[in-house]
C-alpha cells in the first residue's frame, strides 16, 4: 500500500500535468477577472479617487466569481470518466485525495488570481504599497473559497445547471470570507495595519482545511452512487 | 477454497427494489458471469460490491472473514473496470498507468512497460489517450487492472465495442488471471469464451417496483 | 439499551410517525392559536407605545419572534437532516424537507416586518442593518437548500446531499452572523432595531414571549401537518397506505 503522502503528491502532480497540457483552461478565469474589473470604471466613473473607494469590493467579488467558474469542473471530469471511483477504491483516505485536488485547483486558479489582483488594483487607483497586504489577504481568502467550493462542487456533481446551483450554494457560505478579506484589503489600501482581519481570515482557512475536505468527501460519495 | 461469499444483498435505487436478496459464492480460479436484461441490476450489483452504492442488510465474507463493502483491505484486493476506461484523454497510456496505479502501490517504468506489452498496447503507449480507439483504450484499462495486482476483478461489459481480436485478448487475460488463482465477476450478456468449467452463472431477473 | 433502541426504531417508522403526528397536531395548533391571538391583542392594543419609536415599535411583536424562529428552524432542519444521514432514517429526512419552506417563510416575514419597521424611522425600506443583512443571508441559505433538493431527481440522493448542505450551513451560521455584526460595527452603519431586553417593561415583554411561544407552537403544528403529507408522498406505494386511506 502506497504511503498516504506519496499518493496525495501523485494526485497533485497529475492535476498540474493535466493543466500543463491544456493551459487555456487556466487562463480563462484570469481573463474573466480582468474583464469584470474593467467593467466597473466603465459602469461607474473613470475617477481613480472614487474607484479606490470601491476597489476592495470589486477585487473580492471578481476573484470570487472567477473562482466559482473554475470550481464547476473540479470534480466533473473525474466523476465522468471513473477516476473518482478509482480514488474511492484505492484504499487511501478519500478526503485527502480530494483535498489534493482542491489544493491543485487553488494553485491553478486562486493563486494566479491573487497574483493578478494588485495589478488590477492599480487600474482602480490602488497604491503599490498596498500590494503585500492585498496578496496576503487574497491568498488566504481564495484558498478558503476553494475549500468551500469543493463542498459545493461535490454536492452538485453531475446535475444540470450545476454551475448556477454551485454558486447559489457557495456564495452565502462565503460571506465571512468576503467580509474579512475586503476589510483587510481596505486597510492595506489605506496603509494601515491589517493584522486583525488577516488573523480572522487565517482562522477561517484553518477551519476550512479541517472540515471542508470531510464534507466534500461525503458529498462526492453521495454523488457517485 | 471459497474466497468471496455474498449473502442476501438488497439494494434500492430510489423506490425501486433493484436487487432482492442476491447471494453467491466464488472460489479462487473461477469467474462468475452475471447476466440479465437491461435494467436488471448488473451494474448496480458490481457497484454495490465496490461500496459505491449503499446496500441494505448484506453479508459479505472475504477470505473467511466477515467484512463490509467499504473495508480498506477488501478494496486493496479489488480491481474495478466500469463501462468506460478511467483514463485521462490528455495523458498518454504510460502516464495514465503511472498515476492510476501509483496511488495504490509503487510501480516502476519497467512494470508499466511489461504490462503494456502483455495487453499488446506497446505501439500506441505514447499517444494521448484521446486519440486512441475504444478497443485500444480497453487494452490500456486491462493493463491497469493487471498492474493493480488485485485478486478480484469486477468487470462491467468487458467485451463491448471490441473486435474479435480484442474479445480474444480479454478471454486470454481473464484465463491467465484465473489460472494464477485470481477471481472475476463479469457482468455481460456476451459470451466470454472461457472454459465452461471455470464459469459460474448468476441470472438477475428484472425487479418490478416494490 | 434494548428498549431504547426499539423506541428509537419505532420512532423512525413512517406509519408510526404518521399516526403520532396526526394525534399531536391539535395539541400544538390550539394553544398556538390562543397564544398568538392573545399575544397580538396584548402587543398591538394593550401594551403602551415605545416612548422613542412610537406606534411603529409594535411591529417587534411579529418581527422578533419570526427572526428568532427562522434561525431555530434552520437548526431543527439541520438536526433532523443529520439524524437522517447518520442513522439512515427516512422519516428524519422527510422532517428536514418539511422544515425548509416554513423556515424560509419565517425569514421572509422577518425581513418584510424589518423593512416596514425601518421605513418610518429612516425613510427608506432597506438599510444594511446587521440583523436584516444576516436574515437576508439566512434566506439565501434556505433557498440554496430548497434549490439543491429540487435539482436532484433521485430522492435518496437529494435527501443525503441536502443533509450535508444543511450541516455545513448550520456550522457556518454562527460564523456568518458574527462576521455580519463585525462588518456592521466596522462601518458604523445605523442600527434599526434597538431592543434593550433588560429595560423592557413587563407590558412589552409579556406579549413578546406569548408571540414567541405561540409562533413556535404554530411551527410545530405546521411541521407535523407537512410531515404527514411528506410521508404520504414518499410511502405512496407501501401497503400500509391503503389501510390509512380507507
Amino acid at each position: 500500500m502506497r504511503p498516504i503522502f506519496a499518493a496525495t503528491l501523485l494526485v497533485l502532480r497529475r492535476e498540474l500535468l493535466l493543466a500543463l497540457r491544456r493551459p487555456i483552461l487556466v487562463v480563462q478565469p484570469l481573463a474573466f477577472f480582468a474583464v469584470v474589473t474593467a467593467l466597473f470604471p466603465l459602469g461607474y466613473t473613470p475617477e481613480l479617487g472614487k474607484l479606490r473607494a470601491i476597489a476592495p469590493g470589486v477585487l473580492w467579488v471578481g476573484a470570487l466569481l472567477a473562482s466559482l467558474l473554475a470550481l464547476e469542473s473540479l470534480f466533473r471530469e473525474d466523476a465522468e470518466d471513473g477516476t473518482l471511483e478509482q480514488f474511492a477504491l484505492s484504499g487511501q483516505p478519500f478526503a485527502l485525495l480530494l483535498g489534493a485536488k482542491t489544493l491543485a485547483h487553488w494553485l491553478l486558479t486562486g493563486l494566479p488570481l491573487t497574483l493578478m489582483a494588485p495589478w488590477l488594483g492599480i487600474a482602480l487607483g490602488v497604491p503599490l504599497a498596498a500590494m503585500p497586504g492585498i496578496l496576503a489577504s487574497l491568498a488566504l481568502g481564495t484558498w478558503t473559497l476553494s475549500l468551500l467550493g469543493a463542498v459545493g462542487a461535490g454536492l452538485t456533481l453531475g446535475l444540470r445547471r450545476g454551475g448556477v446551483l454551485l454558486s447559489l450554494l457557495t456564495l452565502p457560505l462565503a460571506v465571512p470570507v468576503i467580509v474579512f478579506g475586503a476589510r483587510a484589503t481596505e486597510l492595506a489600501i489605506a496603509g494601515e495595519s491589517l493584522m486583525g482581519p488577516l488573523y480572522l481570515q487565517a482562522a477561517l482557512a484553518v477551519l476550512g482545511m479541517t472540515l471542508a475536505p470531510l464534507a466534500a468527501a461525503a458529498a462526492v460519495r453521495i454523488g457517485l452512487e | 477454497m471459497t474466497e468471496l461469499v455474498v449473502n442476501n444483498l438488497h439494494v434500492f435505487r430510489g423506490e425501486r427494489h433493484v436487487l432482492r436478496g442476491v447471494s453467491f459464492a466464488l472460489s479462487a480460479g473461477r469467474c462468475l458471469q452475471v447476466t440479465g436484461a437491461n435494467g436488471a441490476g448488473k451494474t448496480t450489483l458490481l457497484r454495490s460490491l465496490c461500496g459505491f452504492v449503499e446496500a441494505e442488510n448484506a453479508e459479505l465474507r472475504w477470505c473467511g472473514r466477515v467484512s463490509t463493502f467499504n473495508d480498506h483491505e477488501y478494496h486493496a484486493e479489488l480491481g474495478y473496470l466500469g463501462h468506460d476506461a478511467p483514463l485521462k484523454g490528455d495523458l498518454d497510456a504510460r502516464e495514465n498507468l503511472c498515476f492510476a496505479v501509483g496511488i495504490r502501490r509503487r510501480v516502476s517504468a519497467a512494470d508499466i512497460g511489461a504490462a503494456l506489452d502483455e495487453v499488446g498496447a506497446r505501439d500506441f503507449a505514447d499517444r494521448p489517450v484521446r486519440r486512441l480507439s475504444a478497443g485500444q483504450r480497453r487494452r490500456v484499462a486491462f493493463a491497469q487492472l493487471q498492474l493493480g495486482q488485485s485478486r478480484l476483478w469486477l468487470l462491467d461489459e468487458p467485451t463491448t465495442n471490441l473486435d474479435i481480436a480484442g474479445q480474444h485478448l480479454v478471454r486470454d487475460l481473464l484465463a491467465r488471471h484465473l489460472a494464477k488463482g485470481g477471481m472475476a465477476i463479469a457482468a455481460t450478456h456476451q459470451t466470454l469464451h472461457l472454459e465452461a468449467a471455470l464459469l459460474d452463472r448468476l441470472e438477475l431477473a428484472a425487479g418490478a417496483s416494490a | 439499551m434494548g428498549t431504547t433502541w426499539t423506541w428509537f426504531h419505532r420512532f423512525g417508522s413512517p406509519p408510526h410517525v404518521y399516526r403520532l403526528a396526526g394525534i399531536l397536531t391539535p395539541w400544538f395548533a390550539w394553544p398556538a392559536a390562543i397564544l398568538i391571538i392573545t399575544g397580538l391583542y396584548a402587543g398591538l392594543v394593550l401594551a403602551p407605545p415605545d416612548y422613542q419609536q412610537g406606534e411603529g415599535f409594535r411591529i417587534i411583536y411579529v418581527h422578533a419572534p419570526s427572526a428568532w424562529l427562522s434561525v431555530m428552524i434552520y437548526a431543527v432542519m439541520a438536526t433532523a437532516a443529520g439524524i437522517g444521514l447518520i442513522w439512515r432514517m427516512k422519516v428524519a429526512h422527510a422532517a428536514a424537507a418539511s422544515c425548509a419552506a416554513i423556515g424560509a417563510w419565517f425569514t421572509v416575514v422577518s425581513l418584510v416586518t424589518g423593512m416596514l419597521w425601518g421605513k418610518p424611522m429612516w425613510g427608506t425600506y432597506w438599510v444594511w442593518d446587521p440583523r436584516l443583512t444576516a436574515q437576508l443571508v439566512l434566506l439565501f441559505l434556505y433557498l440554496g437548500y430548497i434549490a439543491l433538493r429540487a435539482g436532484i431527481d433521485d430522492l435518496g440522493r437529494a435527501d443525503r446531499a441536502s443533509a450535508v448542505l444543511a450541516l455545513v450551513g448550520v456550522v457556518n451560521l454562527p460564523i456568518i452572523r458574527y462576521s455580519v455584526e463585525w462588518w456592521n460595527s466596522i462601518h458604523q452603519a445605523p442600527s434599526v432595531m434597538k431592543m434593550d431586553k433588560p429595560s423592557m417593561p413587563i407590558e412589552m415583554l409579556a406579549p413578546l414571549l406569548m408571540m414567541l411561544v405561540g409562533l413556535s407552537l404554530y411551527f410545530a403544528a405546521v411541521l407535523l401537518v407537512r410531515l404527514r403529507a411528506e410521508i404520504l408522498n414518499r410511502e405512496r406505494q407501501a401497503s400500509w397506505i391503503k389501510e390509512v386511506v380507507e
